[in-house]
C-alpha cells in the first residue's frame, strides 16, 4: 500500500515522514528516523523499554501505529536532557548506579520525567506503582527507585 | 504485522459505513493496546483498521445528575480515573481503571477496548456490571443499547453485528446511600491478569442496627467464558440487614454461579474459593463506600499492606 505522509514533532523539533499503517510508532522512531534510545524489549506492551510521551501522556511506543502520530508533540529519551548537561534524572540514575545492561533505562528515565512532572513529591509506593509498567531484569529495581527518589529530592 | 488501510473519519456515520464495507475484515482502533498486539500476533488481520478517536461522540466523558455517566468508547483510562465526578460517584471504577496494565497502557487503553475485547478476566466489566452500565452501540440500522452484562458472549466474542461499534457506556446516576468496589487477586502487586475478579455495586436502606440492603448488583471476573452477572447472589441480599452473616450467605451464592477453568493462574477450586473471598470483600468495601467511609483501592498507599474487610 502507499505510504502516508506524517508531521509532528519529536523532542520539539518538526518532523515529517512517510510510513505504512502497519508500522508501530517504535519502528519509524528506531529504523526510519534514528532516535534508538527508544528500545524494543518485549513489542507487546508488557517491559516498557519503549516508552515515550505522546502529548505529554506516557506510553509504550510499541502499541502506537505511526500513522497516529499525525499533529502529535512526541518526547523520547533523546528529549531529556537539556541544553545545558544531564536531566537531574539522569545525573542520580548514574549516581546510584541505577542501571547494569541499560536496554530498560530510556524507557525508565522517560516513565521517571513523566512522574515527577505529575507529582513532584512522589513516595517511594507512588514511584514503585509508576514504573510497574518498566521491568529491569539486571538491578532489582531499588537503585532506579532511590535515584528517582533523590531527583526528587525525597531521598535522605 | 500485515498492511491494513488506516482510517479515521471523524463521524460516527462515517465510522460505521467504514466498517460496514468491510464486515469481519475491518477492526476497530482506539487506545490499541489490545488490538496492536492482536494483530502482530495474527489472530486478527484486518484489511482495515477503523480509527475512532477523531469522533466527538467516543470522546465525551460528562456526568450529569439526570443522566448518570456517559464514557466515550475511546476514552483512556487515566483521563477516567483523573475525573473528580467520577473519583467521587463512582469510585468502583476508579478501581478497575487503576489496575488495567500499567501507567503506560492506562494511557492508552480504554474502558470501551476493554469491554469490546470481551476477555473473561477484564477488569473493566464487573464493575460496569455492578453499577448497571450499559452499551450504547451504532450501527448501519442506527442506535440500539444493551445491558453491559449481555454484551460478552465468548471469549474474545462481543454482541456487536459487522458494521457496528461501540460509541459510549452509560452509567446510571448514583443515587444517595449507594457504594461499590472492585477488587481482584493477583499474585503480584500490579501488572497482571485476574486470577479473579468481583465487583459489587449496593444501596442501602435505613441506619444503625435497622439498616438493610435495598439493591444489589455482583459481578465475577475469569470464572467463566464471560464476565458473570450474580443477578441471584445480588437480589438474595434485598432486604436483608446488613451484617456478616447475610453477606457471606451472598458469597456462597456467588461462588454457586462461577464454573472456573484450571490454568496456570489456578485450579478452577482455588478460584471458587476466591469468587467467596472477595464477594465478601467487595460487599464490606461497598457498604463502608455507601456510609461515607474511605476504602482504599489497590494501589492507594493504606497503613496495613492487607487492608482488614469487617463491617464496623
Amino acid at each position: 500500500m502507499s505510504k502516508i505522509h506524517i508531521s509532528c514533532t519529536i523532542n520539539g523539533e518538526p518532523q515529517e515522514f512517510l510510513c505504512e499503517a502497519r508500522q508501530s510508532l517504535l519502528e519509524v522512531l528506531r529504523e526510519d528516523l534514528g532516535f534508538t534510545g527508544t528500545k524494543e524489549g518485549c513489542n507487546d506492551g508488557n517491559c516498557g523499554a519503549c516508552s515515550i510521551t505522546l502529548d505529554g501522556v506516557l506510553v509504550d511506543s510499541c502499541l502506537v501505529l505511526a500513522v497516529e502520530a499525525e499533529g502529535k508533540q512526541i518526547v523520547t529519551v533523546e528529549g531529556v536532557a537539556g541544553p545545558d548537561g544531564l536531566h537531574p534524572l539522569q545525573q542520580k540514575f548514574l549516581e546510584h548506579a541505577g542501571l547494569q545492561c541499560g536496554i530498560c533505562t530510556p524507557g525508565f528515565l522517560v516513565a521517571s520525567k513523566a512522574l515527577l512532572e505529575a507529582n513532584p513529591n512522589p513516595t517511594e509506593h507512588e514511584v514503585r506503582h509508576w514504573l510497574a509498567g518498566n521491568l529491569c531484569r539486571c538491578t532489582g529495581y531499588d537503585k532506579i527507585v532511590r535515584a528517582v527518589l533523590d531527583a526528587a529530592g525525597q531521598e535522605n | 504485522m500485515k498492511d491494513f488501510e488506516y482510517t479515521a473519519p471523524a463521524t460516527l456515520r462515517d465510522a460505521v459505513k467504514l466498517l460496514a464495507e468491510k464486515g469481519e475484515n475491518a477492526r476497530v482502533l482506539a487506545g490499541g493496546t489490545d488490538l496492536i498486539v492482536q494483530m502482530r500476533g495474527r489472530r486478527y488481520q484486518p484489511e482495515r483498521v477503523v480509527d475512532i478517536k477523531k469522533i466527538p461522540e467516543v470522546n465525551e466523558l460528562t456526568f450529569s445528575p439526570r443522566k448518570g455517566l456517559r464514557i466515550g468508547a475511546a476514552v483512556p483510562c487515566h483521563i477516567i480515573y483523573h475525573n473528580s465526578d467520577v473519583i467521587e460517584r463512582y469510585p468502583g471504577i476508579v478501581d478497575a481503571a487503576m489496575i488495567i496494565g500499567g501507567i503506560q497502557i492506562q494511557g492508552r487503553a480504554t474502558l470501551g477496548g476493554n469491554l469490546c475485547n470481551a476477555s473473561p478476566s477484564a477488569d473493566s466489566i464487573p464493575a460496569l456490571i455492578a453499577y448497571g452500565a450499559i452499551a450504547e452501540i451504532q450501527g448501519p440500522q442506527g442506535k440500539r443499547k444493551i445491558p453491559v452484562e449481555e454484551f460478552c458472549v465468548s471469549p474474545g466474542r462481543n454482541a456487536l453485528q459487522p458494521g457496528e461499534m461501540l460509541v459510549c457506556i452509560q452509567i446510571p446516576q448514583s443515587k444517595s446511600n449507594t457504594g461499590a468496589h472492585y477488587l481482584r487477586f493477583i499474585p503480584r502487586n500490579e501488572m497482571d491478569i485476574a486470577v479473579v475478579g468481583v465487583g459489587a455495586c449496593v444501596e442501602l436502606a435505613g441506619r444503625g442496627k435497622a439498616q438493610t440492603f435495598k439493591r444489589v448488583r455482583i459481578a465475577l471476573a475469569a470464572v467463566g467464558p464471560t464476565p458473570i452477572f450474580a443477578s441471584a447472589a445480588g437480589a438474595s441480599l434485598e432486604g436483608q440487614s446488613v451484617s456478616e452473616e447475610s453477606i457471606l450467605a451472598a458469597a456462597e451464592a456467588a461462588k454457586s454461579v462461577a464454573k472456573p477453568i484450571s490454568d496456570m493462574r489456578g485450579p478452577a477450586e482455588y478460584r471458587t474459593h476466591l469468587v467467596g473471598v472477595l464477594t465478601k470483600r467487595a460487599l464490606i468495601g461497598a457498604v463502608k463506600r455507601a456510609r461515607g467511609e474511605h476504602v482504599p483501592n489497590a494501589v492507594q498507599e493504606h497503613e496495613s499492606a492487607h487492608p482488614v474487610y469487617t463491617l464496623s
